[in-house]
């Protein structure tokens, strides 16, 4: 049966209704907390500002803190109240999605790193990051799209979190390739343009976990799993509950 | 939902049963896979107890019952003119919620059924006793007292001596009315570990209240909610991604 947002309410025990709020709550709070890591990152990373950088590495402590937090919540929601169906299905899309999240965390912390080696040394090569800000504004779509999803248990909204990791894989692709002739027809290009590709890197992964988050949102919400599913048999099992 | 891949042991035909005006199961159907268990779980008297008291026909015991359509063992209709009702108790057994011994020796209480049946043979007797025993996991602790009362048992024993009493007499099918339901935990865990060695020999159906058991020990769940099979399947698909608003509702514990 097909899972709804306010069905989460509904229980007889009280208790049980509000410490499955709150794990959703905690989980809405991380996701903001990552999103807005990303953010920083790459604007500490525009503006060659190291001490936002480092502030980015800061947050990922707080981000690890509530990782821990939340799978403390969903252990002891399995054990005192065996969660059956959709329950069972929030708990574990829960668990999993801050799994993604805290790795979102640190691949944010690895672009912040990198903005703090560089210094401001490389900062008249930052202008050529055009492919970097593209798919930032890209991958950052992705979260706050995956985010809004499973907040309102939306699996077409799902369904477009993944289709746009499609796209951010093309430009992931094509902006390598571009780093890849630049650092042949120029061999002292080569330090800014791996670091470029260090980032861009970074970001294609950001990618692919919200995609996964968006994955485990049309679990929860159709109880069918749909990792590594061909995109067309995923469209078929979120339309099929219309 | 009809079973794929499954040997069908029993079949139940749009079965209506009345207790005088009061209908009690409305148009059931369902198939029961063979050496597999099946649970029935839904709220207290959905009619769960009454469906598993169909069939071995211990409902013919309440007078103001009325039962329409048919139930197949094997292709036979229980409810057809003929039928040996005393034959088909044999060959389905039932163990209740309470432990019910005999006030007799563990071993008289184990060889009942077959002195019953006419066995004389001390030997076979003998034979037939350890191997229910055996069966029901409970001959290592009494294979020294086979004499003492079965009344001094636990609780949890007396629940397998009974099913041992149960199986001694070879039947196809067993029926479980909440077997567990009066035993402490680890006993229930033994028993649950029971049903689950049985199943070999056996086509178990199991009414529980208690719904992790369902889940633990069950191949398909049919929840039933006042008098209808709301929803049947695997047990596997029933607790993790059931169809039906009702059953989810009553899986997880909401309000219906």
């Amino acid at each position: 049966m097909v899972a709804e947002k306010d069905t989460y309410s509904k229980h007889i025990s009280h208790k049980f209704n509000e410490e499955l709020s709150e794990l959703k709550n905690h989980l809405m709070v991380m996701g903001g907390m990552v999103e807005k890591q990303v953010e920083d990152a790459i604007e500490a990373l525009m503006e060659g500002d190291t001490e936002k950088a480092m502030e980015v590495r800061r947050q990922d402590k707080e981000v690890d803190k509530l990782e821990l937090v939340i799978d403390d919540e969903a252990v002891h929601v399995i054990a005192m109240r065996q969660p059956a169906a959709s329950d069972l299905r929030l708990v574990m899309s829960v668990v999993k999605m801050v799994a993604d999240l805290e790795r979102i965390g640190d691949e944010a912390k690895k672009i912040a790193k990198l903005t703090v080696e560089m210094g401001s040394d490389s900062r008249s090569n930052r202008r050529s990051f055009v492919e970097v800000r593209n798919i930032s504004v890209h991958v950052r779509t992705m979260i706050r799209d995956a985010l809004d999803a499973f907040s309102r248990f939306d699996t077409d909204q799902a369904l477009a979190v993944m289709r746009e990791d499609d796209a951010v894989d093309d430009e992931y692709k094509s902006a390598t390739r571009a780093l890849v002739t630049h650092m042949m027809e120029d061999a002292r290009s080569i330090t800014s343009c791996l670091n470029q590709m260090w980032v861009l890197r970074a970001l294609e992964r950001v990618g692919d976990h919200a995609e996964n988050l968006a994955e485990h949102v049309v679990f929860m919400v159709e109880g069918t799993d749909v990792r590594h599913t061909p995109a067309e048999d995923i469209e078929k099992v979120v339309r099929g509950k219309k | 939902m009809s079973l794929k891949n499954e040997k069908i042991k029993i079949a139940v035909n749009d079965l209506n049963l009345f207790y005088g005006k009061d209908q009690a199961l409305k148009g059931v159907n369902l198939e029961v896979a063979e050496n597999k268990v099946t649970a029935f779980i839904g709220p207290s008297g959905c009619g769960k107890s009454t469906l598993l008291r169909c069939f071995n026909r211990m409902n013919d015991l309440v007078d103001i019952c009325r039962i329409e359509g048919e139930i197949m063992l094997d292709g036979e209709n229980i409810y057809q003119k003929g039928i040996d009702v005393a034959e088909l108790r044999r060959s389905v057994g039932m163990v209740f919620q309470k432990p019910n011994p005999f006030p007799k020796s563990i071993y008289e209480n184990v060889a009942y059924g077959l002195r019953l049946q006419g066995v004389k043979s001390k030997r076979i007797l003998d034979e037939a006793v350890e191997e229910a025993l055996q069966g029901a996991a409970l001959w290592d602790e009494v294979k020294d007292r086979l004499d003492v009362n079965a009344f001094g048992l636990s609780g949890g024993q007396q629940q397998r001596l009974v099913i041992a009493r149960a199986i001694a007499i070879q039947p196809d099918v067993l029926l479980l009315d909440e077997p567990a339901s009066a035993l402490d935990p680890i006993s229930t865990l033994k028993i649950e570990e029971l049903i689950h060695q049985l199943k070999e020999r056996f086509t178990i159906l199991i009414v529980t209240h208690n719904m992790q058991q369902a889940a633990r020990v069950s191949d398909y769940t049919a929840f039933m909610y006042m008098g209808d099979m709301v929803e049947f399947g695997k047990t596997n698909d029933i607790f993790t991604n059931p169809t039906k608003k009702q059953t989810e509702d009553y899986i997880t514990g909401r309000y219906g």
